[in-house]
């Protein structure tokens, strides 16, 4: 697969687990066990084909080929290829996905969180759905054709 | 003229895609093209300026994440039909009728808050998902959704036969869909006399034919239904919470 050369990333081989806090300010290749969390802020994390990792991630970019339980905060780019078990939300401005991979979790796309840990993005909890909103407003569905408000069924050919 | 013209085209492309469905370029890897009348309709919402949050229970898409995401919309994506194949959530009933443990299912799947999605797309799962998860599932889905939510689901008539392919449903524009097919599965099993045997299943069967009076019975809770029925033995539902 898309092994690194040795001596451009830090390499963590498949019989090393580590449990703690990562951190660093050079690329990463996890192919073992990390625990915990890994802040590689400007630099990029690839998880091997071999690698588990439970922690947080933050890192200029994110290659997922092993598993991956924890939330992804990348600046730049997640990358989940084909062989890619995640789970966890992921905060970054691009996300690629290879046919075949697994992903269970939130996507927010824009402005990762910054340093300081104040995330820029709206929370999900309101209690009102906008779709609602504009039910209420008109017609009392959002669906053209449809009440809304007794239980009803329409049936179309197209 | 025209319907005549499409069937001497198919009768030399050898395909069955009916207007609905157009074969797509990349006709190798078994992609499909089709339009949804279903996903126009939720595509109105997803043109509003207000941020939605949509539970995607399909396959991993990035396509889908792009999509919504490009639309400032909060997406979930939790492909349940992966996790309904966890070999640990085997179980009996009290008949001793082998199932899968719905309870244990909803505990690992599904955990959000109550009121928390505008949209869900359930594409295919109640079609091909075990018949012990599916009201539990759909229960939950109602739980999940915010008062005057959207749900879109598609169901096989039973023109479409037992064997009908599974698709992932990856969004292209606002009412058109592109069908992957789900890949074969290599699975070993042993025989009788315990000699391994290699077959290659679709992995994913249709479990079940949904006729429209089970339809409404499995969404009886939520406020409306709209059904829309296509050429290509699929009936769209969108039902509102």
């Amino acid at each position: 697969m898309d092994t690194p050369k040795m001596a451009e990333f830090a390499h963590i081989g498949k019989s090393v687990v580590v449990k703690g806090d990562l951190t660093g300010s050079e690329d990463l290749y996890v192919d073992g066990q990390v625990e915990g969390s890994i802040d590689l802020q400007g630099n990029s994390l690839t998880v091997g084909p071999n690698g588990q990792i439970r922690a947080n991630v933050s890192a200029k970019t994110v290659i997922v080929q092993g598993k991956l339980e924890g939330n992804i905060n990348a600046t730049e780019r997640v990358d989940f290829r084909k062989s890619a078990i995640a789970v966890g939300d992921v905060i970054t401005q691009r996300v690629a996905i290879e046919e075949g991979a697994y992903f269970k979790g939130k996507v927010d796309i824009g402005k990762p969180e910054s340093p300081g840990g104040r995330s820029e993005f709206k929370t999900d909890r309101e209690t009102v759905s906008p779709v609602a909103n504009r039910a209420a407003a008109g017609t009392g569905s959002p669906i053209p054709g449809v009440t809304g408000k007794t239980p009803v069924t329409d049936i179309k050919k197209v | 003229m025209a319907s005549v013209a499409h069937s001497f085209m198919k009768i030399f492309r050898g395909s069955s895609a009916g207007p609905d469905q157009i074969a797509a370029p990349a006709q190798k890897s078994k992609r499909l093209t089709r339009r949804s009348s279903g996903l126009a309709e939720l595509a109105k919402s997803f043109a509003s300026e207000e941020p939605l949050c949509v539970l995607d229970l399909g396959s991993t898409s990035a396509a889908n994440i792009r999509y919504l995401t490009g639309r400032g919309h909060k997406l979930y994506s939790e492909d349940l039909l992966v996790a309904s194949t966890e070999p640990s959530l085997a179980t009996k009933d009290e008949a001793g009728k082998p199932v899968l443990d719905s309870k244990r299912f909803l505990s690992d799947n599904l955990a959000y808050g109550p009121g928390q999605f505008d949209v869900v797309l359930c594409w295919n799962l109640a079609d091909y998902l075990d018949e012990s998860l599916v009201k539990p599932v759909m229960g939950r889905l109602w739980s999940l959704m915010k008062p005057g939510g959207m749900l879109l689901a598609f169901f096989h008539t039973h023109e479409a036969g037992p064997d009908a392919p599974c698709y992932r449903y990856h969004i292209v524009e606002g009412d058109i869909l592109e069908m992957h097919h789900v890949d074969p599965r290599r699975e070993v099993r042993k025989g009788p006399t315990g000699v391994s045997h290699t077959t290659i299943g679709t992995g994913v069967r249709l479990q079940r034919v949904f006729n429209n009076r089970h339809i409404e019975n499995l969404f009886r809770d939520f406020s409306s239904i709209k059904f829309f029925l296509a050429r290509d033995h699929i009936r769209e539902v969108l039902v509102i919470r």
